[in-house]
């Protein structure tokens, strides 16, 4: 039945979110660090786990799948509740520090992108050369 | 007319997935037919919803009665769901592999989003410690700026500045992804684990990923759910006392 997909996701989620505040509890801020995060992982190692079990049937797997396909609907809601209005009053200030914020951390995205990607070129190689 | 809205009004969120379903239909097929698929659906449709919302208020559009249940569908509750659910098509064995990336990128995105803040904010006059460490902190996300300013005592005009900053990124992060991506070879999970972890805010980051490719979503959101955590951490703390004694 799909709902136990749901029910599994909802599991999931409510488990990472209670990690995350946990987590900020633990280092004194009083919100959620990373509990999607922790959702996430928790979301993939389960359903691998119970997939191996055989537990995990495509007809379960479908309640997933459903909200999963959902999210751009739900950013596209999400977007039109945005308050694009003070961003654009909060001045030039605001406006400057937020796009240049963005641009700086953009560009460093290839540079860092090479940390432990070249590992993964070389292994690769070495896989190839050593299944041959 | 009574009766309609009425009808709308008490069904709120149904309403808003009828309302997203049209713009979506819209949006796609302007997509095929007008830019011949040069720029994505999903793009567009985020291009409509923040357009729409500049005509609404402090909630965007869900101010307007008749689109409240636009607020619900967006809210952090069904979002943070769905983009758990984008973790079924995510393959561990990636994220394994970028790990350290995705760690040094959170920490030097909050770094770098507070610096460039505060150099702004210093270049445009401001001097007072408390007023650069939240409008530095807003340059990381909304939410880290006015946890930062509250905890620091800042002016609530400089709190509602860097609210505005946080915003401002995330409206950028949205709409300026898809048109960098390539530039910045962003089309691969490793790219994108180091992404979510640079730019951070969540809702941008995912949006912005959705824009230029679906597959590349839970990657991002991973590291970027870290990243208001983490700025949270610290900016009222190391950040604000390390520009405190970088300014006696």
């Amino acid at each position: 039945m799909k709902i136990y997909g749901v029910a599994l996701l909802a599991a999931c989620f409510l488990l990472g979110k209670l990690l995350g505040h946990l987590l900020g509890h633990l280092i004194n801020i009083n919100s959620d660090v990373g509990g999607v995060g922790f959702a996430m992982f928790l979301l993939m190692v389960s359903s691998i786990y119970l997939r191996k079990k055989k537990w995990l049937v495509p007809e379960t797997e479908k309640g997933i799948w459903f909200w999963s396909s959902m999210y751009i609907p739900i950013i596209v809601a999400m977007a039109s509740t945005l308050n694009v209005r003070a961003a654009l009053s909060g001045g030039l200030l605001a406006v400057c520090a937020g796009i240049g914020a963005t641009m700086a951390c953009m560009a460093l995205v290839p540079l860092l992108s090479k940390i432990g990607r070249q590992k993964n070129v070389d292994s690769r190689k070495k896989a190839v050369h050593g299944n041959h | 007319m009574g009766i309609i809205e009425n009808i709308v009004e008490k069904n709120g969120l149904v309403f808003a997935f009828l309302f997203v379903g049209i713009v979506m239909l819209f949006s796609f097929w302007v997509s095929k037919h007008i830019t011949l698929n040069k720029v994505p659906g999903v793009a567009i449709a985020i291009i409509i919803g923040l357009s729409l919302a500049f005509f609404g208020g402090e909630k965007g559009i869900s101010n307007v009665p008749l689109f409240a249940g636009v607020a619900m569908l967006g809210g952090s509750m069904l979002r943070d769901f769905s983009v758990v659910a984008t973790a079924m098509s995510a393959d561990l064995s990636k994220i394994k592999q970028a790990g350290l990336a995705g760690l040094v990128s959170l920490v030097l995105g909050v770094t770098i989003s507070f610096v460039v803040g505060v150099l702004i904010a210093l270049s445009m006059g401001y001097t007072n410690v408390e007023s650069l460490a939240t409008i530095g902190a807003g340059a990381c996300t909304y939410i880290v700026g006015p946890v930062t300013g509250s905890a620091l005592g800042a002016s609530s005009e400089v709190i509602a500045i860097s609210v505005a900053t946080g915003v401002v990124k995330t409206i950028f992060t949205t709409v300026g992804t898809p048109l960098i991506a390539k530039k910045i070879k962003l089309d691969n999970p490793h790219s994108a684990i180091v992404f979510g972890g640079l730019v951070g805010t969540t809702s941008g980051v995912v949006a912005g990923l959705a824009a230029t490719d679906e597959k590349l979503v839970p990657y991002g959101a991973l590291t970027a759910t870290f990243y208001t955590g983490l700025g949270c951490l610290l900016c009222p703390s190391v950040f604000y006392l390390l520009l405190r004694f970088l300014g006696a």
